[in-house]
This record gives structure tokens, sequence and C-alpha cells, in this order.
């Protein structure tokens, strides 16, 4: 194959939704100022569609497909598959990529492939003369070109290792982690990375050191290569024989790490899978001594490899054959949005406020109360409507008044127009939520709407210091009914036993019931004029709510005229009533009733009218 | 996760229920072996195992070490009773063999088959190379095979052929050579689709006209669990003998097993004065080799490593192992603990050190108290927030804390904690390489 994998325009499909390696990808691209950018596609099994990302200051979209046959069809120029699959399922779609014709290098990310599948891996890819990456790798960068996955890190760690243009240096290790340590230390010490390779962790890489080592050989730019090595398996020997051979003549600076092993007792595993050494050849130091042997330069410990890389590029900067890379100024990337909160370079508007509850918090809060706390004090439905909706803690005779309004409230039969429509709603087969909406959808003036209006109509007159008399002969002016006033059948004979309950309760726990009482002198008028025109139970809830915020002395007259004027009230009547339209709806769903048809008889033809 | 050894129990019912699926003498042969541990109740393993009572029996060492008989530790054809006698007077006995001692706590029992050694005795192994498998054939098995290695006929299977279509390169077997080509065939199945790694057969003997494997020493690879499950079975992976974990190390294998991240340790010699607390798998070795290269190799204290992004709370209980395995006992010269690691890749610095400084937090008295000094050398994603609080740390701990990033060489704070210069300022950052 080719000694190049990779150039400017090479670009790949990555599989696996992997959204920072890819974004770390596009901004490698931006660095280097490429045009295209390096993921042509991804492949995200179960999803399909597009993915948003940077691209330098602007925004991309990169198509996404649910397999990558698919993708592979759609982007014939990608020839690069950076496989995010996991160990499980790495194999079979790095197979599945291998044997595409469009694919001629396949970076395997997952740790943990079985051994012999990560061999067949090597096999075929030899077979078809391919490249395997990996697997158990970060992956590899050709500086200035492309950038695998999530090597060299953070864009800040690229710009200063240099790896946004090429130098002279080949470089190739086992371990994903060290290879961008020792991108650092090539970029201290010569003109830079040209490619970096990490093979893998793993006993059997798809790729081995001396292939890579072979490639930089081959490649004319690459002046010296640098190459990590690492305790177990016999690879380094096979650069020992190509070294012998005069297969490769650059300048090779190596180190196998892993000297500290002849103190360790036998069969400690190190960090990775394959370095363990199974004879005396294969330890660090009978490596590093035939290395050496060969012509190779070896330092004595890893605290001189930077020295012997410096020594070693000097040396052919001196003889003439590598004439140094010029510095070139990385693109300034725009900083992310969370990155520059989190250090505080920016401040950000906000477009909402909350002042009643945090689920931030290690507890859910209702008003800085932690929920435990909410349920522990006891303070029922009626306290959590005090503290989400008035903002207060209320007296428990607020709690408990709330409560019984909405037990007041919560039905009134079938017939009314809210639990109609939800039962017409239901029998059509609709879903609860529609059918809650199809008759909480008729409370407005004319249904339910009697709480709110005595509220406000009884509150105006009494703040403005009308007579009873007055107040009467002011809403008759109007032409409109007294909200709250009137019943189909009671009478102050045949008192309604809600309304009469619901006073005692006002006169015995509120300090104060001014409104109430002004309501029941409204009454004795209206009474007079005809027996049935009582005060009702909406008029009597709305009318005792107003005493009752006024009896807790926690509100001023703004805030309750507020509270009034919001529709808390109709609110109060909407939680209290949906109650009973579910109990309604559920009725109907349990009885299996089947659409509703009103009956002819119910309606009058006059369309000559 | 790599190549672990296996029990030879656990390699005999492996390879006994692979092998029945096509040579029918191998039928029922995974029943008639018996594991004893210092728990097994003889009663208990009677009833389970009937055999054991109307057959000659084997008994022997299964602790993944060879030469057995070479060490006295074979018991030949005897009865239950007797086999269990014999297994009772060595149960947790310490034994040398070879170069390692350790405690004896697991033996296996199977049927005794009487053959004669000289005539009898075959070997075969297969091993994994990178592009092939090789099969070893030898007429000469048991404690000639060594004397007689260049007898030893070998088959290289490539890995992308199968067994079928390689010719086997057989030595003289007379009138069993069929039927040890069909053995070595369903065999080297078994081998593959159970990914070993390693499968040895020293010797196999017949009996009648069956073939018998007597001893056996297999390998197989950790990572092919997920593809194993069925083949097999409930297995472990013993640690070698001799091998005991500290309570930590076992600790903080748990803690790595339940992650998806990686957490090391191994206690080398718990008096050591230089304690490595290092991200990476290749790093932490590169850490150890310096101590090592500088000559301090007595007094490092542990191997280990921590990386693939761990979070803070796994960080914190491993560095709280390291903290108080290093703070139990005074070293009258203080110690020293680096806070290692390359230039990470995706490991979120100041996420991973937030744990151990939790830990050192919580280590403070301990730490003055036993005069450690701290190296810190790290660099990667936000490293600049991480070094910045390890900073922040060693001002408001009052320990003393040298912190450096990328422009230090990686291991440039082994030679400045082990061999601090004279004069001060002995720390000032060392560049990497030779670069002036």
């Amino acid at each position: 194959m080719k000694p190049e994998l990779f150039t400017k325009d090479t670009t790949a499909i990555v599989y696996g939704y992997h959204v920072n390696a890819i974004q770390r990808m596009l901004d490698f691209d931006y660095a280097c100022g490429r045009k295209v950018p390096s993921v042509a596609a991804i492949v995200n099994p179960g999803s399909e569609g597009v993915h948003k990302v940077f691209f330098g200051k602007g925004e991309v979209l990169l198509p996404m497909y649910k397999n990558f046959a698919a993708a592979a069809a759609k982007h014939p120029k990608a020839d690069v598959v950076v496989n995010f699959a996991s160990y499980r399922s790495a194999f079979d779609s790095s197979m599945e990529a291998l044997n595409h014709p469009n694919i001629r290098t396949v970076c395997v990310i997952a740790e943990g492939v079985p051994e012999r599948r990560a061999r067949i891996l090597a096999a075929t890819a030899a077979k078809l003369d391919k490249m395997v990456i990996g697997p158990a790798t970060v992956g590899g960068i050709k500086a200035g070109c492309f950038k695998i996955a999530n090597t060299a890190g953070t864009y800040e760690n690229i710009v200063e290792s240099k790896l946004h243009r090429p130098g002279s240096v080949g470089f190739v290790s086992k371990s994903g982690g060290l290879s961008n340590e020792c991108y650092n230390i090539i970029a201290r010490n010569t003109d830079g990375l040209y490619e970096g390779i990490a093979i893998g962790g793993d006993a059997y890489p798809g790729s081995t050191l001396l292939e890579h080592i072979l490639r930089y050989e081959a490649i004319p730019a690459v002046k010296m290569i640098v190459a990590l090595g690492e305790i177990g398996g016999t690879e380094e020997l096979r650069i020992v024989e190509a070294l012998k051979a005069k297969k490769i003549t650059k300048p090779l600076v190596i180190w196998v790490t892993g000297t500290c092993s002849k103190m360790f007792p036998a069969g400690v595993q190190f960090g990775h899978a394959g370095a363990k050494a199974g004879s005396d050849l294969e330890t660090a130091d009978a490596k590093n001594a035939a290395l050496k042997a060969a012509g190779a330069v070896v330092p004595t410990s890893f605290d001189d490899y930077g020295v012997k890389i410096n020594e070693t590029y000097e040396r052919l900067v001196k003889k003439g054959s590598i004439k140094p890379a010029a510095d070139v100024a990385a693109p300034v990337l725009p900083m992310d949005f969370a990155q520059a909160l989190k250090e505080g370079k920016i401040r950000k508007a906000t477009t909402f406020i909350n002042t009643i509850s945090n689920e931030k918090k290690e507890e859910l809060e209702y008003l800085n109360i932690p929920i435990s706390k909410v349920l522990e004090s006891q303070m029922g439905i009626g306290g959590v409507i005090g503290l989400l909706w008035f903002k207060r803690r209320l007296p428990d005779y607020g709690n408990k008044f709330l409560e019984t309004a909405l037990m007041l409230t919560a039905d009134h039969g079938p017939a009314v127009s809210g639990a109609h429509n939800a039962i017409v709603a239901a029998r059509a087969g609709k879903d609860i939520i529609s059918s809650l909406a199809s008759g909480l959808l008729t409370i407005g003036p004319r249904f339910g709407g009697a709480i709110d209006g005595a509220a406000q109509q009884f509150k105006r007159a009494f703040d403005a210091g009308l007579t009873p008399e007055q107040f009467i002969r002011d809403m008759k002016g109007k032409g409109a009914n007294i909200p709250g006033i009137g019943h189909k059948v009671k009478s102050l004979t045949n008192p309604d036993m809600r309304v009469t309950q619901l006073k005692a309760f006002c006169k015995k726990n509120f300090k104060k019931t001014d409104l109430l009482d002004y309501a029941l002198a409204v009454e004795q008028l209206t009474t007079k004029k005809k027996g049935n025109l009582i005060l009702n139970v909406d008029g009597c809830i709305g009318i005792a709510f107003v005493d009752m915020l006024s009896s807790s002395g926690q509100f001023t007259k703004d805030e309750s005229d507020n509270i009034v004027n919001m529709g808390c009230l109709n609110a109060l009547f909407v939680v209290g009533r949906s109650i009973g339209i579910f109990g309604h709806i559920f009725d109907q769903k349990r009885l299996k009733q089947p659409l509703y048809r009103t009956p002819y008889d119910e309606i009058a033809y006059m369309t000559d009218l | 996760m790599a190549q672990r050894g296996i029990r030879e129990y656990e390699g005999k019912k492996i390879l006994f229920d692979g092998l029945a699926k096509t040579i029918p003498s191998f039928k029922g042969k995974s029943e008639k072996l018996a594991l004893v541990t210092p728990a097994t109740d003889p009663k208990k393993l009677v009833k389970d195992h009937p055999w054991l009572l109307k057959e000659k029996l084997v008994a022997k060492p299964d602790q993944l070490f060879g030469k057995r008989g070479k060490h006295g530790l074979l018991c030949l054809n005897k009865d239950f009773k007797a086999a269990w006698a014999w297994i009772a007077e060595r149960m947790n006995k310490t034994v040398t063999v070879g170069k390692t001692t350790g405690e004896l706590n697991v033996f296996m029992i199977e049927p005794f088959t009487p053959h004669s050694e000289d005539a009898e005795e075959c070997y075969v192994a297969i091993r994994a190379y990178r592009d092939y498998d090789t099969v070893y054939l030898s007429n000469k098995g048991g404690i000639y095979v060594e004397e007689n290695w260049d007898k030893v006929k070998e088959t290289r299977i490539p890995v992308l052929s199968s067994i079928d279509e390689v010719k086997l390169n057989m030595p003289e077997f007379g009138r069993r050579k069929d039927q040890i080509e069909e053995f070595v065939r369903a065999l080297y199945k078994v081998y593959a689709e159970g990914h070993f790694t390693y499968l040895e057969i020293n010797p196999f003997t017949f009996s009648g006209d069956e073939i018998v494997p007597l001893d056996l020493v297999a390998r197989v690879d950790d990572t092919a669990a997920f593809e194993c499950t069925k083949i097999w079975g409930d297995l472990e992976f013993p640690s070698s003998f001799g091998q005991k974990h500290t309570k930590e190390e076992e600790f903080i294998r748990k803690i790595d097993e339940g992650t998806g991240a990686s957490l090391k340790l191994t206690m080398l010699n718990p008096e050591g004065r230089v304690w490595n607390m290092v991200a990476g798998g290749g790093a932490s070795v590169i850490y150890a080799d310096t101590v090592c290269d500088l000559g301090f190799s007595k007094d490092l204290a542990n191997y280990g490593e921590y990386s693939g992004d761990p979070s803070a709370e796994d960080t914190y209980q491993y560095a709280k192992t390291i903290l108080d395995l290093m703070t139990r006992k005074k070293d009258p010269r203080g110690k020293v603990l680096i806070i290692g690691g390359g230039i990470a890749n995706f490991t979120d610095v100041a996420k991973t050190f937030k744990g151990i400084i939790k830990a050192l937090t919580e280590y403070k008295a301990k730490l003055v108290d036993g005069k450690v000094k701290i190296y810190v050398r790290r660099g990667g994603p936000n490293y600049k927030e991480g070094l910045a609080n390890m900073r922040k740390l060693g001002e408001t701990l009052g320990l003393p804390i040298e912190v450096y990033g990328p422009e230090t060489h990686m291991t440039a704070v082994v030679s400045m904690a082990l061999n601090p210069a004279p004069a001060a300022p002995a720390c000032k950052p060392a560049k990497a390489g030779g670069k002036k």
C-alpha cells in the first residue's frame, strides 16, 4: 500500500456518535486551514439525519446514517473509518469497513477486542493491502492534514505542539496517552511532527511499530523516526532485524519502556494488555540493548529521550538534510460558550426569571423549602398552592380553606358544560388530556367564572365604600347580574349546606370576615326581591378567599388585589374541577361508552330562518 | 485485560465438552472432574461425584504451576479415601515450586488412567502468534518432551485459514495416526472457538481405543468473555501461584471492575519511600522505570495507574488507598509522592485532580507528620485549572507540593523528587529535552 495514509483532503466516516471527538477533528481542520471538514459522515446505528458541528467560526451539518453501507455509498471519497464501536461490536463493524472497496484505513478505538478477532483484522488488512490502526488506541495524527478522533487532546495542545503544520519527524508508539506526551517532546526538540500513530497497547495490534516505521522510511518528507516500544512481545526485535537488513536507513530514536520489570514480581500485568514479558527476549532491557546494537539511537532512560531526539535532529540540520519547517501561526479558535462562561470570561443576560421553585438544589425546593420539609409539615395541597401561587407559607386555616374550596368545586355532575364536553370528547375516543382540555376550555364568563367574578365585583364595591344598596343599583345600571348571587332552587329557608358550612368555617377561623359580612348584607336585600337570590357556593368561595388573604395579614392591599386580578380564583376552580372532569372521563372509559351523537330531537332544524 | 492462565480443572471441562461434539469417547468426561478447596466437604463431594468411590484416582494441586510430578505433588492410582487423605495432608501447606513459594489450597481429582510411561505418552500444544497458531506434536511426551524438542513437529495454521485446509505435520504415531490427527483437529477447533491463547497437553495417552489427556496447561484471552459465556461457563481467573493480593490491591481491583475507566495497584514494597500515583497505562510504566533507572528501585513502593477518564469519586478512592498505605509507617528521610502523568488526550485533568485533592485534604495531618513531599506533573484537558488547584492546595495544607505542566519533561519530577539538588532553588522546571 502507498506509504501516505492521509492528505489534507482525506475525509473519514466516523462510526459512533461521539460528538466531542468529531468536534475536535473539525477544530484541528480549522487549525490546519483545511477547506473541507475531515469528517464526511457519521454512522449512528439506530438514528439518521444530520449533526450540527462547528467548523471554525461557523457551523456545518454532517450527514448521519443508520449503517455503514449507506454512508460509504453516499461518500465514495471517504477512505478512512474512525470506529468508536464498543469492544462487542468493534470486530464486525471494522470487518465491514475493511472489506468495503472505498476504505483504505480503519482505526479501531475500542479497548478489549478479543485477541483472535484483532488477529483476524490484522490478517485481513494485510491480505487486502489496507491499514488497521488499533484496537485500543486513541488513533493518530498527520500534522497539518488529518487527525483521528481524540488524538492530541485540546486545541491549545495541538497548537502548542505545532501539530497544525508538518515538521520532519515520523513517530509511532503503542501507547495512546504517551503519544500525546511525545508530540510535545518532539515539538520542543525538533521542527515538529510529520505524522504520529499510536498502534494500541494490545498484544496483537492491527498494524505494528515496524509497519509504520517502514512507511516513514518511504516518505521523503520524514527525515527522522522516533518510536516508543514497550515490554512484552517481540515486535521491537523485528525492528532490530529491519535495521540490520538496512530496511531502515533514516535515523531512529527509540526507547522501550518497562525497564523496571526486573524488580517486579513475576506476573505483574502493566497497564497495557500486551505489556508482559513472556521470555527474557521480551524484556525492555534486552530490546533496548538489541536496538542499540543494531544502530538505533537509544537513550539511557526516558529522562534523556528528548535530549537524544534533539541531538539527532540538530545533527540532521547541520548536515543539511533537514531544512527546519517554518513556524506557522494557527488561527485563534473562538472559545466555546460553555467554557468561556465557566472561566468567567463572558456573561450573558438571562431570558427567564423564576422565583418559586428550584430543582437544581440538592433536593427539589418549593419556595426555598425542601420538598421533604414540605411533606413533613403536612401543609397539604392547600399549603403547596400557597407556596407556589402566592409565595407565602399560609396559616393552617388558609391551607384548609383552599383545600375545602378544591373539594367543593371538584364536581357538579355530568350536565354542566365542562363535564359534558369532556364526556363527549372521551366518548369520541380522545385521550385524557384532550378530553380534559375540551372540558376546561368551557370555563369562562358563563361557566365557572362566578367565583372570580364575585370576588372581583364584591371587592371592588367594598373597597369603593359602596353600601349594599348602592352596589346593587350599580350592577343593575350596568345591566349585569351580580356574580355569586342566585341558585336554581336553594333559598334562605332551604339553604345550600355547602355555603352554610363554609360560612361557619370562616367565621370560626378567620380573624375577620369583612367582605363576607358585606356579601351577606347584599344577600339580605336580594333575597327580599326573590327567595333564591342567595349567596351561592361560588360567590361564597370567592368572597371568603379575599377575606382569607386579608385575615392572614401576609399581603398588602396591592398584593391581594393583584392575586384576585391575575385570575387565581379561576385557577382554583380549574384545579378543583379537573378532578371531577377526570372522574367523568374515566367513568366513560370504564363503561366503554360509544361515540356520542346529539339526537335529532334535541335539535330544531330551522334552516329557513 | 489480557491473556490469563486458567485452572486445569476448568480447562479440561471446556476441552472435554468441546471435544465431545466430534469425538464420542469424550462424552461425559467433563463430569468426572472434581475440584477441592479448603471449604470442600468430602461427603457432599462424593454425593455430587459418585464416580469418586468407584474408580482409582489422580489428585494434584491445581494452581497454575507445572512439574508437579517432579515436586512430589502427584497422587496416582489411589482410592478416594487415600486421595482425600493425601490432599488433606497438603491443604493450606506452604511449598516451594521452582523459585516460587506459595500456599496449596486448590486441588483437582480425576480418574486414573493406567499406561506405560515411555511408550504411550505423547505431547500436543497450540500457541497463538500474530499471524498464525502453531500446533506442536510429539510422540515423546511427558518428561521426555524437552530433551526431545528437536523431534517435535510443528504446523502453522494461518489466522485466516481453517484447520481443515491445513496439512498437519505428524510425527510417527503408527496405527494411532488417524485417531490422533482427528483429535488434534478437534482440539484446535475448541482452542479457537474458546479463545484460548495457549494450550498444552503433556502428556496425553491411551486407554484402549480412547485418547486420554493427562496434564493440561491453558491460557485464554479474557477479553473474549462476552463471546464465550456458553463455552466457558462461570470461568474464574486465579492469580498465579504464590501471588497474594493485599486487601488494598483487592479493593482497587473491585473498583476497576466496576468502571469503564482503568485503576490498577500492585504493591512492591510497603516500606518503600517512593510512591507513584500516575495517570495512564504507558506513563505509569515510564515513571516506575525512571525510579529504577535512577537507582531507587528498592525504594519504589508501588506500581499503579489510573486512566480512561475515571470519575472524581473513583480517583478519590484510589488516591485515598495510596495515601493510607504510604502514611502507615514513617521513614526518617520522609517520603515522596509523585502525582505524575503525560498530556492526556481526553481525560479531564481538573476533574480527576478533584478526587486526589479531596483525599490529600483528608490525609493532611498524616502527610505532614510523615514528612511527605509531593510532586505533580500533568497536562491535558483543563490541566491549567487542575494544576492551579494543586498549587492552591499546597498553600492551604502547608504541605510541600511542587506542580509542573507540559513545559517540564514528563519524568523530570522523578529526579527532582529523588535527587533534590543541594543548592536552592532546587526545583526550577527543567525543560523537556536539551533545547536551550
